[in-house]
C-alpha cells in the first residue's frame, strides 16, 4: 500500500498543473464553464486558423523532410561504401556538439541571402537539420538491425537499391521512421527560439511564438483564461501524441541515439 | 549543386542493377548509389550546419548591423564583450542556475526512476504520469507557469508568494518549472540505464547479504555511471543555454536579474541590431561548450 500511495502523490504533483491548465482555460470570467477563452483565443492577433495552418504546416514539412533525408542517408551509412562515408557521418553528429542558439544568428543571415527570410519553409529546413544527429544515428541502425539476406535475394531478383529500399527494407525499418517522426514533430511543434529569431512578421508565427505574445503588455491587459486556451491547444496534439505512440518514443531513448 | 549530379548517378547505378548495361566495376557503382543516397544529409549538413558555423566566426569579426553592408572591425566584438551591460552579469547567472538545475534534477530524476524501475502493476500509470509534462512543449510549460503562478488567477494565490517578485524567488520558481517539465525525460534516461543492469547481479548482491544501501551505492551506481554521465551532458548543455524559461516565465527580470547569456545574444542581435557582437559571443559559447561537451566525452569513455 505503501508503494502505491507515495507514487500516487507524485503523480497527482506532476499531472497538477496539466489539470489545472485545463481546467482553467474553461473558466469564465464569471466562474462558470465556457468555451469563451477559445472563441476569444481564435480571434486573437492575425486569428487561431491562421498560426495553428503556420505551425501545422512547419511541422509537416519537418516530418516528411526528416524522415526522407535521415531514412535514405541512414540506408546508405548502413549498407553502402563511399567516400567520405565516415567524415559526413561525424559531421551529421557533430551537429548535437554545436549548440542550437549559436548557430540562429548566422542562418538568419544565410536564409536572407537565398530569400528563404522570414520563411516557414526557410524554418522547416533548420528543423530538419538539426533532427539529422538523432535520426540519421536511429535509422542507420535500424537499416543495420535487418538482415543483409533479406534485399540481397530481391537484388538478385533484378531490384536495383532503390526498389529493394522501397519494397522491402522500409516496411522493415517502419518503426524506426515512426520514432524518428515523432520526434522531429514534437520539436517543431515546440519551438520557440527559431521560429522567435527566424520569423519577423507576425502573419507567419507559428503557435508558440503568437501565444507568448499574449503576454505581452503591448496587447493590453493579459487575459489569462485565453492564455491557458493557447497553452491547451498547443498542448493537448502533443500530449495525445504521446499517449498513442508511446511505445516508439521509449524506443528512441532505447537506441542510443540520444547518446550520439 | 550536388543534388542534380547525385541524382543522375542513382540512375545509372539503378540501371545496372538491373543488368541492362555492364559498366564500370559493380562496387563503384554501389559506391556511387551509396553517395547518392547520402547527398540529401551531405547537402543539409554543408549549407545548413558548416556553412552558417564558418559565418558566425567571419560575423564576429565584422561590424555586422541588421541592416547595411558589414565592415570588418575584428577584434572589437570580441573586445566588447567584458563591457556588455548585461553579459557579464548573465554569465554568472547562468552558471549559478545552472550548478544548482544539475544538482537537483539528477537527483529527482534518479529518485523516479528508482521509484518505478520494478514492474509491477500500474507502474505504466506512474512512469507516463511522472513523463507527461515532457510532452509538453517548454514554451507551453513557461506559460503555464506564467498563469499557474500569477496570484490573481492562479491556485496558490492564498498563499501570498511572490513567485517571480524578487531575484530569488523568480529562479526559484524557474527551477521548479523546469524540474516539473524535465524530470521525466531524464527519468526515462536513467530507466533504461537502470534496465540494463543484470537481475542476476542484483541477486547475487541479495543472497550476499547486501544491504538495500549497499546494493545502491556498490551496484546501482557504479553500473549508471555512462547513463549518469550522459544525463548530466544534456542538462548541463541545456542549462548553460537556457533561453525559454527566462523570456517567457521571468523575461529576465526583476531587475534583469535573471537574465541568461543567450538572452544577451537575442538582444544584442534583435534590439540593438548588432549582429557582429552577437555573434562573437555565439563564437565564444560556442567553443566553451564545444570543449566541455569533448571534456565529458572523455570522462565518460
Amino acid at each position: 500500500m505503501r508503494y502505491y500511495s507515495s507514487r500516487s502523490a507524485l503523480a497527482v504533483l506532476f499531472l497538477f498543473p496539466l489539470l489545472w491548465s485545463g481546467w482553467s482555460s474553461l473558466r469564465g470570467q464569471d466562474g462558470g464553464y465556457t468555451l469563451g477563452n477559445y472563441a476569444q483565443m481564435a480571434r486573437f492577433g492575425e486569428g487561431l486558423p491562421r498560426y495553428f495552418g503556420n505551425s501545422l504546416l512547419v511541422s509537416v514539412i519537418t516530418v516528411a523532410g526528416t524522415v526522407v533525408v535521415s531514412a535514405l542517408g541512414g540506408y546508405a551509412f548502413a549498407r553502402f561504401r563511399f567516400p567520405g562515408k565516415n567524415l559526413l557521418f561525424l559531421a551529421t553528429l557533430a551537429i548535437l556538439m554545436v549548440p542550437y542558439a549559436t548557430i540562429l544568428i548566422p542562418l538568419y543571415v544565410l536564409l536572407g541571402y537565398v530569400g528563404l527570410q522570414n520563411s516557414l519553409v526557410g524554418l522547416a529546413l533548420v528543423f530538419v537539420m538539426f533532427q539529422l544527429p538523432f535520426a540519421t544515428y536511429m535509422m542507420r541502425n535500424s537499416f543495420e538491425a535487418v538482415p543483409k539476406e533479406l534485399e540481397e535475394a530481391a537484388m538478385v531478383d533484378g531490384c536495383g537499391s532503390l526498389r529493394a529500399l522501397i519494397g522491402i527494407l522500409l516496411p522493415a525499418v517502419r518503426p524506426g521512421l515512426i520514432t524518428v517522426g515523432l520526434f522531429a514533430f514534437l520539436a517543431s511543434w515546440n519551438d520557440f527560439f527559431a521560429p522567435l529569431i527566424l520569423l519577423n512578421d507576425g502573419s507567419s508565427f507559428p503557435l508558440p511564438v503568437a501565444v507568448v505574445s499574449m503576454t505581452q503588455k503591448t496587447f493590453g491587459a493579459i487575459d489569462y483564461g485565453m492564455l491557458q486556451a493557447g497553452v491547451m491547444v498547443m498542448a493537448v496534439p502533443c500530449l495525445l501524441l504521446f499517449l498513442v505512440l508511446q511505445r516508439y518514443y521509449v524506443r528512441g531513448f532505447m537506441s542510443g541515439a540520444l547518446r550520439g | 549543386m550536388a543534388g542534380p549530379v547525385s541524382g543522375t548517378v542513382h540512375v545509372t547505378a539503378a540501371r545496372a542493377g538491373r543488368g541492362r548495361r555492364a559498366p564500370a566495376r559493380p562496387g563503384t557503382l554501389r559506391a556511387l548509389a551509396g553517395m547518392a543516397y547520402a547527398a540529401p544529409t551531405a547537402v543539409i549538413v554543408l549549407t545548413l550546419f558548416l556553412a552558417p558555423l564558418v559565418l558566425v566566426v567571419v560575423m564576429s569579426l565584422h561590424r555586422w548591423p541588421l541592416l547595411g553592408a558589414p565592415t570588418f572591425n575584428a577584434p572589437a566584438n570580441y573586445a566588447k564583450i567584458a563591457d556588455d551591460p548585461l553579459f557579464p552579469g548573465a554569465v554568472v547567472f547562468t552558471l549559478k542556475y545552472t550548478a544548482i538545475i544539475t544538482v537537483l534534477l539528477s537527483a529527482l530524476a534518479l529518485g523516479l526512476a528508482l521509484l518505478v524501475q520494478e514492474r509491477r502493476p500500474g507502474v505504466g500509470f506512474f512512469r507516463t504520469a511522472f513523463f507527461l509534462p515532457g510532452a509538453v512543449g517548454f514554451a507551453a510549460a513557461a506559460l503555464l507557469f506564467y498563469g499557474m503562478l500569477n496570484n490573481d488567477v492562479g491556485p496558490f494565490g492564498f498563499l501570498g508568494v511572490k513567485w517571480t517578485g524578487t531575484p530569488n524567488m523568480a529562479l526559484t520558481s524557474t527551477i521548479v518549472l523546469v524540474l516539473w517539465r524535465f524530470a521525466g525525460f531524464n527519468m526515462l534516461i536513467l530507466l533504461t540505464g537502470l534496465q540494463s543492469i543484470p537481475v542476476e547481479v542484483y541477486e547475487a548482491a541479495r543472497s550476499d547479504g547486501a544491504s538495500r544501501w549497499q546494493v545502491f551505492t556498490r551496484i546501482t551506481l557504479p553500473l549508471l555511471r555512462p547513463t549518469l554521465a550522459l544525463m548530466l551532458i544534456l542538462s548541463i548543455t541545456g542549462s548553460l543555454l537556457a533561453f525559454d524559461q527566462f523570456f517567457i516565465f521571468t523575461n529576465g527580470g526583476p531587475d534583469n536579474s535573471t537574465v541568461s547569456m543567450v538572452m544577451v545574444i537575442y538582444r544584442n542581435a534583435f534590439f540593438k541590431f548588432d549582429l557582429g557582437g552577437a555573434a562573437a559571443i555565439s563564437v565564444v559559447l560556442l567553443a566553451v561548450l564545444v570543449a566541455l561537451n569533448t571534456l565529458q566525452l572523455k570522462v565518460l569513455r
